[in-house]
């Protein structure tokens, strides 16, 4: 409602204006201006005034505008690097304000106090070569400094994923997303092929590889907290791109070129529903790349575990194998008898295997 | 084209007597308006075909802004134009969003600011600013303006088709627009948007190539590089740009034709789509990504250094000043130029291409931002201690450079791969270019019809109207493009059809903003009608203009009020000092056109300008050659 009555407020300096001027220019032909071939008619004064006062209501505009949107934004960054991003985006965001704000109050200001008046005249100033040299230095310096900080992070962001990391992949599709986990027992994702996705095997899990066996896959996305989290890439039709709003991730799903992105969540989603005070509070994944009718609505939720709970949670999926057991038949025959445990005839033998679990770090 | 009939007829019956236009008299109605090779009359059809195609452009992105507005809006009363693009509930179709979204950006970059912007003014000034009697070559102008004609009703003819026109995004990245069966409007719409390009590309290679040949070729004497005005020297490197990088877009596009229609995987890998896996294999979609950018990112520049020159024109005739820094101004755009073939990829820092390409990228994006700043300065400190005419096109110009500066800063964060990751492909970004490259250009657009509408038609616009047009497009453009920062930074994608999938209620949080922010387009879109009035009116009714309304030393006032075929009835006029001689001290007048020698002003003449009168013999002496060029 606020912006609504600030707009209104802004078409009636508007048409308010107009009038102004409008009057403005009819006392002028009155007076027969433009008498000196100058091209100048008496809402020269107007439009100058007019800087003014945008520059005023802009001030006001921006900085209210900007304190009305400011807890809409997103909240803090639930991850290692989101929060230097965000420290160096703000940082970052004050020093350009700061140069847009100067600036714009240069130009307004100036076009001001220098509008035409009779019997001035201009100052023939062509150059100034140290000025010159001045305002190149300074935003060099200033840009120097901040391709530096923005350099270190990127290269932190994207140095090789830590060898504990949890390998969670995750495919883009028109319109949703496949997830598979490494499995309980090895922590190593199996092989997948494209070309063999049908119905039921919907990423094209290759079964020919030993470590496919306990992979399993999810409707939603669990992250344990404060471990370090590589998310294996890929896209099966068009281009996707996963985007964690919440923990600053983001990264293009690319059909045959499988692409990667590390991180460590830092706030589990209780901590961040007891620190939103918003019970019904879920992390989201969404796509940011145009990929056809549904991509708005590309979305997965995504959990943030303490670690014990992610232990728990993932103990308690079942491999794709378990659940498929007729893909034993995609079992080349050396394999078989490794992959005959992981299918349900005995169902108590799944869980017991399940115990050694993350000991392969 | 009828609309220039009155102006030009008049002319022709003067007639005037240089050689080359003998045959002149015997041109009919449709070699003088339509198949026209004066570059006057091409540079008018561009501008009107780009005011047309802008207001095509504007009203689609209304249309989808009332769905980002009002989600809940019936849009019923729209089905007799839309048809079935309006759903039973009354709601716009999710594909039809995207094709708005896609045709909104295509039409918007590259037929109004490239065409619109490089073909009018290019056309019009470079011949009238460096005194020449027309392109290098008036045949080819005029198939650079036939190819764009056929380009515009080729991309028109699209969006009628009964699947859609494009829909992935005017960047039309593959496998998306490589694969008909991902969207509709990747079926006829796609293939209409590569033939449509391709042609387009075709005309601005022709443009570019007469614009670079007429600048380097044909100056009038004593027009030295060092004298040429500013809007020369921007629509010269935009040429450059544009001749350099258009033809690899084109090889984007051809590659992407071959793999639609001819079986090939340049950009196809690995594909499984609707239940099928598709035998494509070893081909990148990122490679396509690379080659457009190369393109793309230059094409920022392609429409913005023509704004930038006619604002510092503008800006330097309306503040009766110099413009500050004119040698540091032609460095900063030829720096620009330069660096911006080597930016490209910081639109794909999270392509998960090779993170160290990254860091350079992020590197030379942020080293492009020192000219621009330059730039801004040299503006500002222009206004500084002069004597300034708020005409409309002074209004604009002002206003460019506010908007340049407003849009270009936050450039400096997406720059930075490592606050991209967050940004990218959010309304930060629409924010950010919808300003520097979007209305900044417009402005640019603007000012230069307001300031050379007399030149262009032997008329004036109504000036009340230019400013009460100015004020509402100036507080419109930032009450859009603003606040869709806050957006951004609240992390909402672009393209997106409504923001429900986001979860935790976070669409209701802008629902307030996105509705004001819509009003705020309309408004603003409908106050661009005072402008078209204005203008379509002027044509016909404006006052009768005077042979140099704005006292501004460029040459292209030096021509008759109503310029014809040869644009000098007589000899051209030889150039004897640069074009920012205003209120030069000891002159009696505030401006010295550049075709007054320093003979002729001893009093305001400074000491090293007084040794240049010595060789004034010496540019005369270059008349009878520069008259065999049009004799050959
Ligand atoms: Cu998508
Ligand atoms: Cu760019």
């Amino acid at each position: 409602m606020n912006y609504l009555i600030g707009l209104l407020s802004i078409v009636f300096l508007g048409l308010a204006f107009a009038v102004i001027s409008k009057s403005a220019g009819l006392s002028n032909k009155i007076k027969g201006g433009e008498n000196d071939g100058t091209p100048l008619d008496s809402s020269n004064n107007t439009n100058a005034i007019g800087f003014i006062i945008f520059w005023l209501l802009g001030t006001v505009g921006g900085v209210w505008s900007f304190l009305d949107s400011q807890p809409d934004f997103l909240p803090v960054a639930a991850s290692e690097h989101g929060i230097k991003t965000d420290n160096m985006f703000w940082m970052s965001m004050a020093i350009v304000t700061l140069a847009l704000f100067v600036t714009n109050t240069l130009l307004f200001f100036f076009a001001f106090k220098y509008r035409n008046k009779r019997g001035n005249e201009a100052t023939f100033y062509p150059v100034n070569h140290k000025l010159e040299i001045i305002w190149t230095i300074i935003p060099a310096i200033v840009m120097a400094v901040l391709v530096f900080t923005g350099w270190r992070t990127w290269r932190e962001i994207t140095s090789p994923a830590p060898s504990v990391s949890e390998v969670i992949e995750i495919t883009g599709h028109q319109f949703g997303w496949y997830v598979r986990y490494a499995g309980n027992d090895d922590n190593a994702l199996g092989n997948s092929n494209y070309k063999l996705i049908d119905d039921t095997n919907s990423i094209g899990i290759d079964l020919a590889d030993k470590n496919s066996f306990d992979d399993f896959t999810a409707t939603e996305i669990h992250l344990p907290k404060g471990k370090p989290v590589l998310l294996k890439i890929k896209a099966q039709d068009v281009l996707h791109s996963v985007y964690l709003p919440y923990q600053r991730v983001k990264m293009d799903a690319v059909p045959g070129m499988p692409t990667k992105f590390w991180f460590t969540p830092t706030m589990s989603t209780d901590e961040m529903r007891a620190k939103l005070n918003n019970p019904d509070f879920n992390f989201k994944l969404n796509c940011t790349e145009i990929c056809g009718r549904g991509h708005f609505g590309m979305a997965i939720t995504v959990f943030v575990d303490e670690p014990a709970d992610y232990e728990k949670w993932k103990k308690e999926q079942k491999p794709f194998l378990t659940l498929n057991p007729t893909y034993l038949d995609k079992v080349p025959a050396n394999l078989k008898a490794k992959a005959a445990k992981y299918i349900p005839a005995e169902p108590v033998a799944v869980d017991s295997t399940a115990t050694e679990a993350v000991s392969v770090n | 084209m009828s609309t220039t009939h009155s102006t030009v007829e008049e002319i022709h019956s003067h007639g005037h007597d240089h050689d080359h236009d003998h045959d002149h008299h015997e041109l009919g109605f449709i070699r003088k308006y339509i198949f026209s090779e004066d570059h006057k009359v091409i540079a008018k059809q561009y501008l009107i075909t780009g005011i047309l195609w802008a207001f095509f452009g504007g009203a689609l992105s209304i249309l989808f802004r009332l769905q980002l507005g009002f989600p809940d809006m019936n849009l019923e009363w729209l089905k007799p134009i839309l048809g079935g693009w309006i759903d039973e509930s009354g709601k716009l179709d999710k594909e039809f969003y995207l094709a708005l979204v896609t045709m909104h950006g295509t039409i918007m970059v590259f037929f109004v600011l490239t065409a619109g912007l490089s073909g009018t003014f290019s056309n019009f000034l470079i011949p009238l600013q460096i005194g020449a009697r027309d392109m290098a070559s008036g045949f080819i102008n005029m198939l650079s303006y036939w190819f764009f004609f056929l380009s515009s009703a080729i991309m028109f003819c699209s969006l009628f088709l009964e699947t859609g026109p494009a829909s992935g995004g005017w960047v039309v990245y593959p496998p998306l627009s490589a694969l008909p069966q991902s969207m509709p409007g990747s079926g006829l719409g796609l293939t209409m948007w590569l033939i449509a390009m391709a042609l387009f590309i075709v005309s601005s290679l022709m443009g570019g190539i007469n614009y670079i040949c007429t600048v380097i070729n044909l100056r009038t004497r004593g027009m030295y590089f060092s004298r040429m005005p500013l809007t020369i020297w921007a629509f010269f490197f935009t040429a450059v740009l544009g001749l350099l990088s258009f033809p690899v877009l084109l090889s984007a596009a051809l590659l992407l034709i071959f793999d639609r229609s001819f079986g090939t995987s340049f950009y196809l890998s690995e594909i499984y789509i609707q239940g099928q896996a598709l035998p494509n294999m070893g081909g990148s979609p990122i490679l396509y990504q690379h080659l457009f950018w190369f393109l793309g990112h230059p094409e920022v520049y392609i429409v913005l250094l023509p704004a930038l020159g006619m604002t510092s024109e503008i800006i330097a005739t309306n503040s009766r000043k110099p413009i500050f820094g004119y040698r540091a101004m032609i460095g900063s755009m030829m720096g620009i130029t330069v660096l911006a073939f080597i930016v490209w990829a910081h639109h794909m820092f999270v392509t998960g291409m090779n993170p160290f390409l990254g860091s350079v990228f992020m590197f030379l994006t942020l080293i492009i931002a020192v000219p621009s700043a330059v730039k801004a300065f040299n503006y500002i400190t222009t206004l500084w201690k002069g004597n300034i005419i708020f005409t409309p096109a002074m209004l604009f110009s002002i206003g460019l450079v506010s908007l340049f500066i407003s849009g270009g800063v936050t450039g400096i964060i997406l720059g930075n791969s490592a606050l991209d990751i967050n940004l990218h492909d959010t309304y930060f970004v629409v924010a950010h270019f919808h300003l520097v490259m979007g209305a900044a250009s417009f402005f640019g657009l603007l000012a230069g019809v307001y300031h050379w509408f007399p030149k262009m038609f032997g008329r004036e616009m109504n000036k009340t109207l230019g400013y009460i047009h100015f004020w509402l497009s100036f507080v419109g453009v930032y009450a859009v493009f603003f606040p869709m920062h806050y957006i951004g930074i609240a992390g909402f994608p672009r393209r997106y059809y409504s923001f429900t999938a986001l979860g935790n209620n976070a669409e209701a949080a802008f629902t307030d903003l996105n509705a004001f922010i819509s009003i705020a387009a309309i408004i603003t879109f409908s106050s661009q009608a005072i402008f078209f009035f204005n203008f379509f009116i002027s044509i016909f009714k404006g006052k009768k203009a005077s042979q140099n309304p704005w006292n501004s030393n460029t040459l292209e006032w030096t021509t008759p009020v109503e310029v014809g075929h040869g644009n000098w009835p007589g000899e051209i006029p030889a150039v004897y000092r640069w074009p920012y001689d205003y209120s030069k001290p000891g002159s009696a007048t505030d401006f010295i056109p550049q075709n007054v020698p320093y003979s002729a002003t001893p009093e305001s003449n400074l000491p090293e300008e007084t040794e240049e009168i010595a060789i004034e013999k010496d540019i005369e002496g270059l008349l009878s050659a520069q008259n065999e060029v049009y004799n050959r």
